[in-house]
């Protein structure tokens, strides 16, 4: 054994590495959120029992999230690596008998190209894959999220081994500073310069957190993560606190997200087992240790300062902040926060180099960014994009556009702080700085498509609505504010808008703005602002014609049969709760307005298509 | 032993678990929810004690977070699930017809303690909007029609029992 503890370190890891991987023949399952509501455990299970059935000894790899959650469950076959989409229980003997046994391919079970209809094998054939850089994400597809011994044999913990053996801490921070890593959990904010801070700033212990209170609507990439790829963030995390000189850490994951919690015990104890966690890392003088915090369903706890609160045990409340988490944040001592996806970042950048980081993305912004792209899009998932690639692209491309033939409308980024952004900006290329500019915001990286039938104003409302729950109330303009911008807002979705509303709307977002301590406060006027700055036309309608061109705002809308259409087949007058649908068998019925509540049950049911909003 | 005694025993029991300190309240607070459904005042009270903080210390933490219940629930938690992809497919038509179909608001529970409805801001699984989640399991892509069969099955398992 080598006596010299700095290059054991690296010893250790190489040995582990060796050891366990990396593996040729294994059958990939998705086992993610999306796909375990698809039915993706029980394919596994069948997957397992006809393997052994057949006497063949290749592993399934039950896997956190592969992205294209709307092809659910995913299976991929290595070594060819082939993609088949919507595998039922069903599919199993077949895909053991002839892709596993023989490496023949099932064209039944293959993604077909949406226009061409030709058949693509394999995951980087698809368009939704093809434009994407998934060096973060992507290891997901190679790892069992339970096993430490999957996270090795992709050469994991060898950044912590390098780090140990080869760098002092002022190298790490230098390494990540020029690599140029911006903190991805909303506000962008350089991650090396957070660090600089910690490590500067005097006072015992220093904290290293990581963000895990993923409260955007819309957003799950750090779910996916936490879930699918738990080590990576846990490394980070080690080099980080390494580097700042830290030996407590804390993991706060959302309420919401128990596989995460899950996934990141089992990983943190397996870390300790493996000598990664605890006293004297890998045979170092270097000790460091995490526990998790769950959060409790308190969006503003994703704010710097709640969430020490909550850490703390108390109401996640907000507080001024004259001096800095950096010098006082955990318990009034020096403290990193930065978000899950920016801690996966750093095995990466210490692993492949700051050079080789610093050549993807844009100017300002460097490296990848992970994007959930939902709401109205055909390819519904998870992407990983490097900084830098428009939104047409992502959209189009990777997203395969609007469903049923409908048109784009805006997309909406950033979460509640965040805004939508109109067709005529879909060249924008995505990165911190272009979003900010057009009145929007990253954020934790949530992109919510709308179309045609999405009404802007409904959409202020929507986040408006949300704001109020979850202001915690603390400052007075925001939780004042919101509640009368809500106000306002219900008002014109009901038809009750009046002239002059919406400078009204404009001048209460300022004072939001700047009376508020916290970013919820700061941020929350954007969703009404930009789509007033964007979509100012859909304000005008609601207020001056009591009209909701998308035909969402109930106050404002009719149901209506097409007479054309209706066969007569009586369900939606079945449906109907209040009995507002009339008319004979076989004969076009009619909605009395008077009667109707608007609840959609109607045109949910008619399989004609002959009810219409207007 | 009564009632009261057991809620304050098994109190006890959590906060020692979790070391007794007032940094632990949340999960202390989330392991009394799991063990009640819920956070009944004794188990408050008890907890003040034994982490040796105000009463009105444990209340505030208690009524912040929305995770947390005051009230008993009901033996299903039908959750909404609010986030913006499911808001734009369609979510809050889906609270609407659960609305009817149970009778209840979001935060009440039924009568006969069946059903609790509760809303949520998004939970992460918005591939599947508009999303219901019933206990623990995923509805994914949800109509009117979907929910009530879902609810039905469910009334009908109850009745077999």
């Amino acid at each position: 054994m080598n006596e010299n503890p700095d290059t054991q370190a690296r010893q250790i890891i190489d040995n582990l590495t060796i050891y366990y991987g990396p593996k040729k023949k294994f059958v990939a399952i998705c086992a993610g959120t999306g796909c375990r509501a698809s039915g993706s455990l029980k394919v596994k299970e069948a997957l397992e029992a006809e393997l052994k059935k057949q006497n063949l000894n290749v592993d399934v790899l039950a896997t956190g999230c592969l992205g294209f959650c709307e092809k659910g469950p995913m299976v991929v076959v290595h070594p060819d690596k082939y993609f088949y989409q919507h595998v039922k229980v069903e599919d199993v003997p077949e895909i053991v008998s002839k892709t596993v046994a023989k490496g023949e391919v099932i064209s039944r079970l293959l993604y077909r190209h949406p226009e061409t209809q030709k058949a693509l094998f394999r995951e980087e054939d698809l368009p939704f894959y093809k434009k994407q850089l998934r060096v973060v994400f992507g290891k997901n597809g190679m790892i069992n999220p339970e096993k430490i011994e999957d996270y090795f044999a992709i050469d994991g913990y060898q950044a912590l081994a390098k780090v140990l053996s080869e760098m002092t801490p002022e190298a790490v921070i230098a390494e990540v500073k020029k690599a140029g890593l911006r903190g991805r959990g909303g506000g962008g904010f350089p991650a090396a310069v957070k660090w600089e801070g910690v490590r500067k700033a005097h006072g015992e212990p220093k904290y290293v957190i990581a963000n895990g209170d993923e409260g955007d609507p819309g957003a799950y990439m750090d779910r996916s993560l936490m879930e699918g790829n738990p080590h990576s963030i846990i490394e980070g995390m080690i080099i980080g606190a390494y580097a700042v000189g830290a030996h407590e850490g804390y993991i706060y994951v959302r309420n919401e997200y128990p596989m995460a919690v899950k996934h990141l015990s089992l990983a943190i104890e397996a870390a300790r087992d493996n000598g990664l966690l605890g006293k004297n890392i890998l045979g170092t003088d270097f000790s460091f240790d995490i526990q998790i915090n769950k959060g409790a369903g308190a969006f503003v706890c994703g704010e710097s300062s709640a969430l020490f609160a909550s850490i703390e045990g108390r109401a996640g409340e907000p507080r001024a902040k004259y001096v800095h988490a950096v010098e006082r944040g955990l318990y009034d001592k020096p403290t990193v926060l930065n978000n899950v996806e920016t801690w996966a970042n750093v095995p990466l950048i210490i692993n492949k180099g700051a050079d080789w980081y610093a050549s993807i993305g844009t100017e300002g912004s460097k490296g990848t960014k992970i994007f959930s792209l939902v709401g109205k899009i055909n390819n519904t998932g998870l992407i990983e994009v490097p900084m830098g690639t428009t939104l047409y692209e992502i959209i189009y491309d990777m997203g395969g556009g609007i469903p049923n033939g409908r048109k784009f409308k805006a997309v909406q980024t950033g979460g509640p702080s965040g805004g939508c952004i109109p067709e005529r900006l879909l060249d924008l290329p995505v990165d911190f700085d272009r979003l900010t500019e057009v009145g929007s915001m990253m954020g934790s990286g949530g992109m919510i498509v709308m179309d045609d039938t999405s009404c802007m104003v409904d959409v202020a409302r929507y986040f408006t609505g949300f704001l109020q729950e979850e202001s915690c109330g603390k400052c007075v303009p925001c939780r004042e504010g919101i509640r009368r911008m809500k106000a306002i807002l219900d008002d014109i979705c009901s038809g009750k808008g009046r002239e002059g509303d919406v400078e009204l709307l404009e001048k209460i977002a300022t004072g939001i703005a700047d009376g508020s301590l916290c970013a919820l406060g700061g941020s929350a006027p954007n969703p009404v602002l930009s789509t007033i700055r964007y979509f100012r036309e859909e304000y005008d309608a609601h207020i001056r014609e009591h009209r909701c061109p998308a035909g969402v705002c109930k106050a404002l809308i009719t149901y209506n049969i097409d007479p054309d259409k209706c066969t007569g087949c009586t369900l939606c007058s079945k449906v109907c709760p209040v009995q507002a649908i009339s008319g004979e068998k076989k004969r076009a019925h009619r909605i009395d307005a008077e009667k109707c509540t608007r609840c959609g049950a109607c045109m949910e049911s008619c399989k004609f298509d002959a009810i219409f909003v207007k | 032993m009564t009632k009261a005694m057991s809620i304050a025993a098994k109190t006890r029991q959590i906060v020692k678990k979790h070391g007794g300190g007032k940094s632990a309240m949340i999960a202390v607070l989330q392991d009394i929810q799991d063990t009640f459904n819920y956070l009944p005042k004794e188990a408050l009270k008890t907890a003040a004690k034994a982490m040796n903080v105000p009463f009105s210390r444990v209340y505030e933490a208690a009524t912040f977070y929305a995770a947390f219940s005051l009230e008993p629930r009901g033996k299903h938690v039908v959750t909404v699930c609010m986030g913006t992809a499911c808001h734009v497919r369609g979510a809050a038509m889906l609270e609407d017809k659960l609305e009817r179909t149970l009778g209840i608001k979001p935060g009440g529970t039924t009568a006969d303690g069946k059903f609790s409805l509760k809303t949520v801001n998004c939970v992460g699984a918005c591939a599947l909007g508009p999303v219901v989640i019933i206990d623990t399991e995923y509805h994914g892509h949800m109509t009117m029609k979907k929910i009530d069969q879902v609810i039905e099955q469910i009334n009908q398992e109850g009745a077999q029992q």
